[in-house]
């Protein structure tokens, strides 16, 4: 394989975008779970929401952080590597990232210096306020980034100009494209779902290491509940969103379940080795007819397999296979904690279920791991396309050299790997130290918990200095 | 709409974006740029307090300048930035060092302390001197061809994008400086207007550096100012000839400002300076988007992308100043060891 400079654009695009989501999944759920917490804080008053609040609003700031610094990277990779591309479709889809900066990237970025830095400067309500604000941005920029790629995923209302470039004939049309309700929802609900798998991780972790209990208890409890009801939930949207494919992006679907031949009874693959030389799913172990019952409803339905596609046609097949079957794999693993939490509150047993609690910390990644195999399942699944089916990802790339592109993506890898060790490590510290638990009076603990001196001054103090 | 071309309204609101960038987030930068000159840790927290609650909205300006160069000019985003993709990158890193190092510099132990300090600071010179390397390659022009990037990898590397570079890394410390003047007291108070003066001159001597090159680099920059290697049209130069007078005026203000002491001054002239030079530098490349290839009407996204922009555009951009204002309104006191607290 030539490494040139459309290889190396989208090795590139894939390792910023890979890292860049990460943080997105994790803030979305936590800055709404900070705006329960909050809320809860003021109605209940109990100290406990407060101390949590405090804790896992500390970490909110490191990964927020993170997720801003790799997000502006995206908003200039556009034209930096892909050029061609940006020419082309800006018509179409700026303007729907153009309203995400302003309807959402402000409103977090305002906020968070009140939600971060204003613990005592304002009141408890203009706060709680300040906090819903950001949470409220995450979801609203979720829209219009998922617009945008699902545009990008199942592109309609569209024309081509008169200097070839693509122009919006209906914006609506434009936004709401056929794949947006079902990919929207099933990232939102991905987002929380890695919340909680990282947030009842942390607190079986102080279950376990017998540190700051009543958080502990609430917050895994709180995961519990999430996990439980939006697992499932999340199983049903999928299967949905598989459904839109299916109708738009047959070659997509028949990559990520392995089918090669068009016929009915088309299985449903647990494991299999697929081959694009051979045009076969090699050591297929599969349950016939299921494939055809899930996608379409109907066991006799016949699909389409990869043949029916040109060989230039199909995307990667390897990778978008086993990407949907370890983001599927880390859902089924969700769904089954849910459960097992949910029976263990049933019986009163959750605080001493220390199996459980080890579980669950095993499984704090998996949400990140779904997200990214997910991701990774939709965006290679789509392939050879940029646009589906209308602008080719070998057409879209920008007129760089490739020693251009070879230096920004190793120094990106470097920097990441260092950058992103960092906040791993700072945010692991601040797991493993757990919640304040011990009950000051309010106006002791009420110190903003992101600010610099705040901490500098501390941690002073700490050392005796 | 409203008898002006779209696309000549959106490259005024990016032009804005731009500025509003420059002058905010450009003390940002320049609070970083000060880092090495401060006495102790201790007051380099104080001046990353100074700017920890504003910096991320004061970066999304640059989002704006980027996403809606995207929108709304696609074309010139599309010829640009192949152009500068080194300096770009160049700048997106040093972005990242600068931005995780706020939360990094108090969660690192004692090496990690030190090395996100180094981080912040190095990330924000750096940062600042990509984004004057850009605005050189920028002013001197990029090689298109049919809307496409053909020049090379290095163009953007020259003795006047270099002089750019220089100028701006002090411009922006300049600005910090009188950020720090305006929210610090006590002995960083006095540090910080000390920084101003001298930070006054040498960015005086990096515009008046940068607007002699400016002429130089193409004929029609020089021409727009009435002037040519032979001779001057004194009725195009008297009508511009008072923006450098301004600008002098403007440098001497923020120098006695300092001197005496006056607190949130030396920032706004500061801004003001920036402001000047500013215009200058659009008479200078107007009409261009894309300087001496393309314009705006030529490198715009269709109408109707750049109507449904400004309708989200006309009551977003109030409400995000206002909210922008709020906050900055919440933090206007002056950082004190106390202040993180109350």
């Amino acid at each position: 394989m030539d490494f040139d400079a459309l290889l190396l654009s989208r090795l590139q695009f894939a390792f910023t975008i890979g890292f860049h989501i990460i943080f997105p999944a994790f803030t979305i759920g936590l800055a709404s779970f900070l705006a329960v917490l909050e809320g809860l804080w003021l109605f209940t008053k109990k100290p406990v929401f407060r101390n949590l609040y405090l804790f896992w609003v500390k970490i909110f700031a490191l990964s927020f952080g993170m997720g801003v610094v790799s997000g502006v990277v995206m908003s200039y990779q556009f034209g930096t590597n892909w050029s061609v591309f940006s020419a082309q479709v800006g018509s179409v889809i700026g303007p729907l990232l153009a309203y995400e900066v302003l309807t959402a990237f402000f409103l977090e970025a305002s906020f968070l210096g009140v939600m971060l830095f204003g613990w005592k400067k304002v009141g408890p309500k203009l706060h709680f306020f300040a906090t819903c604000m950001v949470a409220i941005g995450t979801l609203i920029s979720s829209f219009w980034i998922l617009a945008a790629n699902s545009w990008m995923q199942t592109p309609q209302g569209f024309d081509f100009a008169a200097d070839g470039t693509m122009v919006a004939t209906d914006f609506m049309q434009v936004i709401f494209n056929p794949s947006l309700p079902t990919r929207l929802m099933h990232m939102v609900l991905a987002a929380f779902l890695t919340t909680a798998m990282v947030v009842a991780g942390a607190s079986a972790f102080g279950l376990l290491k017998k540190k700051a209990l009543p958080e502990s208890r609430t917050a895994l409890r709180m995961a519990i509940l999430m996990m439980a009801l939006v697992a499932p939930l999340q199983l049903v949207i999928g299967h949905q969103s598989g459904e839109v494919a299916h109708r738009y992006q047959p070659a997509k679907v028949a990559a990520m379940e392995g089918w090669w031949e068009t016929q009915s009874q088309q299985p449903t693959l647990l494991f299999g080795w697929p081959d694009e030389d051979a045009e076969a799913t090699h050591a297929a172990i599969g349950i016939p007819g299921m494939g055809s019952w899930f996608v379409a409803g109907d066991a006799n339905a016949e699909l389409q397999g990869l043949k029916a596609f040109a060989k230039e046609d199909r995307p990667p097949v390897w990778i978008t296979f086993w990407a949907f079957r370890v983001m599927v794999g880390m859902g089924l693993i969700m769904i089954a904690l849910g459960l097992w939490g949910a029976t263990l509150w049933f019986l009163k047993r959750v605080d001493g279920a220390t199996l459980y609690q080890r579980a669950l910390v095993l499984a704090a990644p998996s949400g990140f791991i779904a997200v990214l195999a997910g991701w990774i399942a939709a965006e290679v699944g789509r392939q050879p396309y940029v646009v589906y089916g209308v602008l080719r990802t070998a057409d879209a790339v920008s007129p760089v050299p490739a020693g251009s592109v070879a230096t920004s993506l190793l120094v990106f890898m470097v920097v990441y790997a260092i950058v992103f060790s960092a906040g791993a490590l700072y945010i692991l510290r601040l797991m493993a130290a757990g919640p304040d638990t011990d009950e000051p009076p309010p106006k002791e603990t009420s110190e903003p918990p992101g600010s610099p001196l705040a901490t500098g001054v501390k941690s002073a103090a700490d050392k005796g200095a | 709409m409203f008898g002006i071309e779209l696309s000549m309204i959106w490259a005024v609101l990016i032009a804005v974006a731009v500025f509003l960038y420059v002058a905010l987030d450009g003390f940002d930068l320049g609070v970083g740029i000060l880092f090495p000159f401060a006495k102790d840790s201790h007051e380099r927290d104080q001046m990353q307090s100074a700017i920890a609650p504003v910096w991320d909205g004061n970066e999304t300006w640059l989002v704006l300048g980027g996403g809606g160069l995207f929108a709304a000019f696609p074309k010139a985003y599309a010829a640009l930035m192949p152009a500068l993709y080194l300096p770009i990158f160049l700048m997106l890193l040093a972005l990242i060092f600068r931005g995780v190092a706020f939360e990094f510099r108090h969660h690192g132990r004692k090496s990690g302390k030190k090395w996100w300090t180094i981080a912040f600071s190095g990330g924000s010179i750096v940062a600042a001197a990509a984004q004057g390397l850009v605005l050189g390659a920028f002013i001197q022009g990029v090689n298109v061809v049919d809307g496409e990037f053909v020049g090379g990898a290095l163009d953007w590397l020259t003795p006047f994008s270099l002089l750019v570079a220089a100028s701006l890394v002090a411009g922006y410390a300049l600005l910090g400086a009188g950020w720090l003047v305006f929210r610090t007291q006590g002995e960083l108070f006095e540090r910080a207007r000390g920084w101003v003066k001298q930070l006054a001159l040498l960015t005086a001597l990096g515009m008046g550096a940068v607007s002699l090159a400016t002429l130089g680099v193409d004929p029609r920059v020089t021409y727009r100012w009435g002037l040519t290697m032979t001779s001057v049209d004194w009725e195009t130069f008297i009508v511009l000839a008072p923006l450098p007078l301004v600008a002098g005026g403007l440098c001497f203000l923020l120098w006695r400002g300092a001197d005496k002491g006056q607190h949130l001054q030396p920032y706004l002239y500061t801004v003001c300076l920036f402001l000047v030079g500013y215009v200058g530098l659009a008479i200078s490349l107007w009409p261009y988007i894309v300087p001496f290839a393309m314009t705006p009407s030529e490198a715009a996204a269709a109408d109707n992308a750049l109507a449904l922009m400004l309708w989200g555009a006309l009551p977003m951009l109030p409400l995000i100043l206002g909210y922008t204002a709020y906050v900055y309104w919440l933090f206007r006191a002056k950082v004190s060891d106390e202040a993180a607290y109350h």
